[in-house]
């Protein structure tokens, strides 16, 4: 757990980055701190390991104010990623992720033993542990940065704008593999950016601060988008914020019903109806149109998963049908957006 | 080069010349070598304390515009050491050195990125271990650069302090002179050469083996 108490940074040129700061982050969540630039979000987490430290007020790790304690013997127990990965360019990939572990004093023989757990726990090949970080890719770079914050397996995780360098795709995959590791890892981790749409996917609670150093409001991302605080945050979280939060509402209560399938590659007639097209494992291909032309599908969602899913595969398919899947791909059934709709207007009830 | 194979012919004048080689060898590189060290220290003041910074860089452009033989010629003078002692050579060839190398040392420094030497503090490195681990390693193709300028230089301004008495190859050139014998002269000028360009040549291959990171880019 980590406790800001009344905490305010005020830098010697007279601005305050972070004013008043009371919020606390849960063990074993990811908060995330987001912001427009100059709201304090990257001070307030570099209080955590006292690369900064506050003006006034007090920042406490597991109930230890950090003040009493050596600042680098702190750090070493509390994994970062910063900005662009910060990898040193003259060690090689197993190197990096060594730092800390030999740092503290492991011998290299085990420190690298470690390094290379943690490059198959990122999902990186280990033949790249020999190589330097200029060789990698910006996201392998990520994963490295990732790693080497895991290496003597703190209890807490700062990430000072982790993804914001590599292309947005990519960035998804990073936030995915995150959320991976985080279901496994269960750390403490306190995750700093400036996108709003990566603060609501990574978030379990999200904290909107204000230019000025002004915590906005510190909530599940659901109730910032349903519920927010004032015009700032409302504007912060931007526009379709009313689709957005179908996110968090999931789809179990949307029945679905059958539809005609049609063998792939098997002839086709003209009919009334339009029919899906299923490969032999019965995963949706694409669609027949009534005239017999084929149609490539829309977006498809799994059964269960978030009803914002099921809205855009209805609004997608060129049948009007949406396509529901099961786990493995195979098809499970399609609904309208129509259906759709009445459970999210049951759910207001 | 009738007159050079009789000069080289004598083994006396033989013995003669390793020893002025050795000579020089010694009268240039031990400057290389302190200066560097001295240099890096230097240089992390510079890149410490911002005010010491503009003082030192200054101070190294005049040093440098100092000519040598009034630099060999002084320092007796400065630190009361025999006008023919070999370390006034030493000193004056050091101080050269240290200013020529005080500035791509702060500037190397200065340009290591800032959120690597971030990542450094944030994984609990404490100041001078990161120095030596971090900022001093990523410094060293720009220090490498500076120091083969160095050992050139040095290697030719060690034939200066001839004039002065101090040994090594230049006394070649004052003797050739004085005897109007073009042979110690041509002689003397091979060996220069030949020890900057060895010497080159194994900086190239200590700068290489410390810093295999610099070329893995173009491995790619």
């Amino acid at each position: 757990m980590i406790e800001f108490r009344d905490v305010t940074k005020r830098f010697d040129d007279g601005t305050t980055a972070v004013n008043g700061l009371d919020l606390v982050v849960e063990a074993g969540t990811i908060t995330v701190f987001v912001g427009p630039s100059g709201c304090g979000k990257t001070t307030s987490l570099r209080m955590v390991n006292r690369m900064i430290d506050p003006t006034s007020g007090t920042v406490l790790v597991d109930g230890r104010d950090v003040s009493g304690v050596d600042p680098p013997t702190l750090r070493r127990g509390i994994g970062y990623v910063i900005q662009q990965a910060g990898l040193f360019p003259h060690r090689t990939v197993l190197d990096n992720v060594a730092t800390v572990p030999l740092l503290t004093g492991w011998t290299r023989r085990k420190a690298r033993q470690r390094a290379a757990e943690l490059l198959e726990l990122v999902g990186l090949p280990a033949e790249l542990g020999r190589r330097y970080p200029v060789q990698l890719s910006g996201g392998q770079q990520q994963r490295v940065g990732v790693a080497r914050a895991l290496a003597a397996d703190p209890p807490v995780l700062l990430m000072d704008e982790p993804f914001s360098a590599v292309d947005p795709v990519v960035r998804e995959g990073l936030q995915d593999e995150l959320l991976r590791l985080q279901a496994e890892l269960d750390k403490t981790i306190v995750f700093v950016t400036h996108d709003i749409d990566e603060a609501i996917k990574v978030g379990e609670k999200v904290a909107v601060m204000r230019t000025g150093g002004f915590l906005a409001q510190y909530a599940p991302p659901a109730e910032l988008l349903t519920r927010p605080a004032d015009d700032f945050v409302a504007a912060f979280v931007g526009k379709d914020r009313g689709y957005r939060s179908l996110s968090f509402v999931d789809s179990s209560g949307v029945e679905v019903a059958e539809v005609p399938t049609v063998a792939e590659g098997a002839p086709v007639e003209s009919s009334s109806d339009w029919r899906l097209v299923v490969d032999a494992e019965k995963r949706p291909q694409g669609w027949i149109a009534p005239d017999a032309s084929v149609v490539p599908g829309g977006s498809l969602y799994e059964v269960g998963a978030s009803i914002r899913g099921a809205l855009d595969a209805a609004l997608s398919s060129p049948s009007g049908l949406g396509v529901a899947v099961d786990g493995e791909g195979r098809l499970a059934g399609v609904v309208t957006a129509r259906q759709v709709l009445d459970v999210i207007e049951s759910r207001r009830g | 080069m009738g007159d050079i194979g009789k000069y080289l012919s004598d083994a006396g004048t033989r013995a003669a010349l390793l020893d002025m080689l050795l000579d020089h060898v010694y009268l240039s590189l031990v400057p290389l070598v302190v200066s560097v060290v001295l240099a890096i220290a230097l240089g992390w003041l510079c890149h410490r304390f911002r005010p010491v910074n503009a003082t030192l860089i200054g101070l190294s452009n005049v040093v440098y515009t100092i000519p040598s033989l009034a630099l060999f010629a002084i320092i007796p003078a400065v630190i009361g050491t025999q006008v023919l002692d070999p370390a006034n050579v030493i000193i004056a060839l050091t101080v050269y050195t240290t200013a020529l190398l005080v500035r791509p040392v702060a500037e190397a420094l200065a340009a290591v990125p800032a959120h690597i030497t971030a990542a450094a503090t944030a994984m609990g490195f404490r100041p001078l271990r990161r120095f030596f681990s971090v900022e001093l390693p990523l410094a060293v193709p720009v220090l490498a650069a500076g120091v083969r300028v160095g050992s050139v230089s040095n290697i030719s301004l060690v034939s200066v302090g001839a004039l002065i008495g101090t040994g090594g190859l230049g006394t070649l050139f004052t003797d050739g002179f004085r005897q109007r014998y073009l042979a110690p002269i041509i002689i003397g000028i091979v060996l220069t050469l030949v020890l900057a360009l060895v010497v080159d040549l194994l900086l190239v291959l200590l700068r290489d083996r410390l810093t295999p990171w610099a070329r893995a880019g173009e491995r790619l």
